[in-house]
């Protein structure tokens, strides 16, 4: 067997117990666990601010969210790569790392600004996506070979959105028609959609709250064109997505007369299935439209 | 007009561009801007804004400070990076609409009832009482952001999908009584106030250059 891989691990304000993406957290763990994964939960840890603090948070305040992260991980995991789950979570500490190692302006005043914290960093850690963790370090194949219950017949489109795609996307993928989804899918044993015309199309984040009618427009095509294209269901590594493209169904029905009905699950859900974990372990209760045929493959 | 808008407009007077050079998040980049149209039209809620990004450059660059610091285009953009990797430029134009977003905010011409403004100042806000987003919290928040007539309404209408959330374990009454919190959030206060003088000393302190 393998040696275990080490992470320290940001898990963010949604994944937390009774947040938004809290069934995100507990298939990841699943999938983790069978596969001699370690999460190391970053002690104290604190909200990145995501992409919508800006309008009180400048620049500076801003990063300084993230460096207190990144801070707290050197001290407790000096030598883990530092892992989120969220795609705005991975953004935001990324970008903190990275702007501060290209600024020598920006790193004195970001030391200044630990202090006042009483913490001190390095800016060295390598900041990761999780699925960066399964393509990269665990591979495909490994994914593959831990399957024991294929999760056959079953057509999944691979939405991608916005921004575990971009600015920085995961390497050696495409920001147009990026497929480390549909290899998961295959991996698992289903079948994903071929050209999913609207697996980058953006969500609306969190303008869905501000801006209804027209981030609820662009959740309808994303839904349409999985439709169109046979999907079951769809997947996504990203909580915003997950929730936007889930929850308003009902809403995106009244509104336009269409009768969706679609799951929208994460790639850690389908995995934990496939894996031979429990409904529970892979969050299939966290479902507000619940992926029946997930539950019935779990459930054997 | 705030002090601070008018120190400022005095400060660089007929000269919009280098203000933001000087102020704004990324701002020294919108020199570089070709005018070529592939952010406005790789733009999610393209069609929405009062001007794209592409034209907001240009009113920069054509010193329309008051119209495009009081224009509610920078508040359109929902952070999608599709503009960032399709500039030929590079350009990183998300960070510029949230730097002009902040700076116009800061000086006191945003649009005081935009909606995404003020949800952004009720996330920020939310955020920096525990250290942690509390959903709940903010949610509420959100439904009554127009007055309570109008939040009762809201929050009826939304009912559906609150109960669906709570439903699937997505959502807890619980996190009105007993939130998720950061520990230290003494330690978190005081950077984040460290971080915000070091950053006003940047613009209103610095020199005229
Ligand atoms: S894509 Fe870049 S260069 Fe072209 S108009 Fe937009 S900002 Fe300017
Ligand atoms: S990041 Fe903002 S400005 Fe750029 S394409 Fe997306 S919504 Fe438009």
């Amino acid at each position: 067997m393998a040696e275990k891989r080490r992470y320290s691990f940001y898990p963010g304000c949604s994944s937390q117990k009774s947040a938004s993406s809290s069934n995100y957290l507990v298939s990841t763990q699943a999938v983790c666990e069978s596969l001699d994964i370690e999460l190391n939960e970053i002690p104290d840890w604190n909200c990145c601010a995501a992409s919508i603090g800006y309008a009180k948070g400048g620049e500076l305040p801003r990063l300084a969210l993230s460096a207190r992260n990144i801070a707290l991980s050197e001290q407790a995991h000096p030598d883990q790569d530092i892992v989120a789950t969220c795609a705005a979570c991975w953004l935001a500490t990324r970008e903190t790392q990275e702007r501060v190692q290209a600024d020598p302006e920006l790193r004195r005043e970001m030391e200044v600004v630990l202090e006042a914290g009483g913490l001190k960093a390095e800016f060295r850690k390598p900041v990761r996506h999780m699925v960066e963790v399964l393509v990269e370090d665990v591979g495909y194949e490994a994914i593959r070979e831990k399957v024991t219950r294929p999760l056959e017949g079953i057509k999944i489109a691979g939405y991608v959105g916005c921004q575990t795609n971009r600015p920085f996307g995961i390497a050696g993928e495409s920001f147009e028609n990026p497929v480390y989804l549909d290899k998961m899918v295959e991996a698992v044993g289903a079948e994903p959609v071929e050209h999913y015309e609207k697996k980058v199309q953006c969500c609306g984040g969190a303008l869905m709250f501000s801006e209804p009618e027209k981030c609820q427009a662009m959740v309808k095509d994303i839904i349409e064109a999985a439709y169109d294209g046979g999907a079951e269901m769809i997947v996504t590594p990203c909580p915003v997505c997950q929730m936007n493209v889930e929850i308003y169904q009902d809403e995106i029905n009244k509104r336009y007369g269409t009768r969706f009905r679609m799951p929208v699950v994460y790639y850690t859900t389908l995995m934990a299935v496939a894996f031979g974990r429990s409904a529970k372990e892979a969050g299939l209760d966290g479902q507000v439209i619940r992926a029946e045929k997930l539950e019935q493959i779990a459930g054997k | 007009m705030s002090e601070l808008n008018q120190a400022m407009a005095a400060r660089y007077r007929n000269d919009f561009l280098r203000e933001v050079e000087a102020n704004v998040e990324e701002g020294h980049w919108v020199r570089m801007c070709m005018q070529c149209g592939v952010c406005a039209g790789s733009c999610p809620l393209g069609p929405y804004w009062e001007h794209p990004p592409q034209e907001i450059f240009m009113m920069i660059r054509a010193n329309k400070r008051e119209e495009v610091l009081a224009s509610s285009s920078m508040w359109m953009c929902t952070s999608c990076y599709n503009c960032i990797v399709r500039c030929p430029r590079g350009l990183p134009i998300t960070h510029i609409m949230h730097g002009l977003a902040h700076y116009a905010a800061r000086l006191g011409l945003a649009p005081k009832t935009q909606p995404t403004r003020r949800f952004a100042e009720m996330f920020w806000d939310n955020l920096m009482k525990k250290g942690r987003v509390n959903e709940l919290k903010l949610g509420l928040g959100l439904y009554f952001m127009n007055g309570f007539a109008e939040g009762v309404k809201t929050a009826l209408a939304k009912r559906p999908i609150g109960q669906a959330m709570l439903r699937a374990g997505r959502m807890s009454p619980m996190e009105l009584v007993r939130p998720h919190k950061v520990k230290d959030i003494q330690g978190l206060k005081a950077m984040i106030a460290k971080a915000r003088e070091l950053e006003e000393a940047r613009t209103t302190g610095g020199s005229a250059g």
